[in-house]
């Protein structure tokens, strides 16, 4: 019976993060690097991956120092522990995938500062014990991962004409939309739509998608 | 030499505007800029600590970190800078200025984890920029953020008026203004080659 009760409730931390707290669209948190590396579903894929790895990673070394740290230098010590583990990142980046560095090796770097990290760090995982601060960083980083390859198609397709690579029409229907600004329409209407649903079948609050829009 | 930095100056402000061409800093510019007053003291304030983080994060790259081979270090040094700096102008600033203080203080809590004041350490590093050009590239890109805060706030004053479609109010009808404001700024592109 206990057992039973701890994976479903593993389950929920997981679906939490994936739908109910999407990090892009419901919390409108580390909205920087969303837009701005999503022209295809693989780069929104590898962005994606690189920040499910610092995420759970993150959330359990937080939780396994949460006794040992004092509250007072809190901050400056998670900041440290991200910061390694975006370097860890950044070289098997540069290591292994050349190309992709070079798009997006900026934007890598700069998942150290993406507020979602640090505000899970400091909301769950410092007062969680390391199995559930770990499914919550998976689902956090699961749903972030999802969005960017949502991001990712909807820019490939409309701009390229092709879902990952594989080509559906022929030359670029649209080009305005792998351009940099493409990024901002495309969320910004991925936005209302999840608003539209969310105030038609579940009645949601109005204005939504997000809070104030910084951390 | 004076060309060369008028070049990095116009390309980081303009034609590489870290709002509308990098997508960085966005959480503070869709955060701040539904009032212009907000808009133009974190303007000021971003542009100040990004200059002078630019210039103390190339003296501690160049002294410091390529000298020992730390260079794999830079993101947590470059962090360390920029908060260390807040952190002393916010206990300066409270003792010399207080009025300055009680305007501005609140913006500089925000600064330390943002992508747009890291971001300016980790281009002087990655372009091999020497101290001047590092110093353009600070106050072009501040320059660029302020142009964009301005924009965006003088925009988003008009859009309380307008009649937006339920699920576009907030956040989503300022990712399409924001679209649209890009796409005007993708005619500077062919402004100076780079």
């Amino acid at each position: 019976m206990k057992t039973n009760f701890m994976a479903t409730s593993y389950k929920k931390l997981i679906l939490n993060g994936i739908f109910s707290e999407n990090p892009v669209f419901r919390l409108a948190l580390s909205l920087c690097p969303a837009v701005a590396v999503t022209t295809s579903v693989k780069n929104g894929f590898l962005m994606g991956v690189a920040v499910l790895f610092v995420m759970t990673m993150v959330n359990i070394t937080v939780s396994l120092f949460r006794n040992l740290i004092n509250p007072k230098v809190r901050i400056p010590a998670y900041i440290l522990i991200i910061a390694t583990y975006v370097s860890i990142t950044e070289m098997m980046m540069r290591a292994y995938s050349r190309t992709a560095y070079k798009q997006m090796g900026l934007y890598i770097q700069l998942i150290v500062v993406f507020a979602i990290i640090i505000s899970r760090a400091e909301l769950f995982a410092s007062r969680n014990k390391v199995l559930p601060s770990a499914a919550d960083g998976l689902g956090m980083g699961l749903g972030f991962l999802g969005a960017l390859v949502l991001v990712g198609a909807v820019r490939e397709l409309i701009g390229n004409g092709s879902i990952a690579g594989f080509h559906i029409t022929h030359g670029s229907p649209l080009l305005i939309m792998v351009l940099p600004t493409g990024g901002f329409f495309a969320i910004g209407l991925l936005m209302g739509l999840f608003n539209w649903i969310d105030q038609k079948y579940y009645g949601g609050r109005p204005g939504g998608g997000g809070g104030g829009g910084h951390h | 030499m004076l060309k060369d930095l008028f070049t990095i100056f116009i390309a980081s402000a303009v034609i590489n505007n870290f709002v509308f061409t990098r997508y960085l800093g966005l959480c503070i510019f869709f955060g701040v800029s539904k009032k212009m007053e907000t808009a133009l003291g974190m303007s000021m304030t971003f542009t100040a600590v990004m200059v002078i983080s630019a210039a103390l994060s190339w003296l501690v790259y160049r002294l410091v970190m390529l000298p020992l081979h730390i260079e794999f270090l830079r993101i947590v040094l470059f962090i360390g800078i920029v908060a260390g700096f807040v952190q002393f102008a916010d206990t300066m600033l409270k003792k010399l200025n207080p009025t300055l203080y009680y305007k501005l203080g609140i913006y500089l809590v925000l600064i330390t984890t943002n992508c747009i004041i890291l971001a300016v350490p980790l281009l002087n590093a990655d372009n091999n920029y020497n101290f001047l050009q590092s110093l353009t590239l600070g106050l072009g890109s501040g320059a660029g953020f302020s142009l964009a805060l301005i924009i965006m706030a003088s925009i988003r004053e008009r859009l309380e008026l307008a009649n937006v479609p339920k699920p576009f109010q907030g956040m989503p009808i300022a990712f399409i203004v924001t679209g649209l404001i890009a796409l005007a700024f993708l005619g500077f592109s062919g402004l100076i080659t780079i």
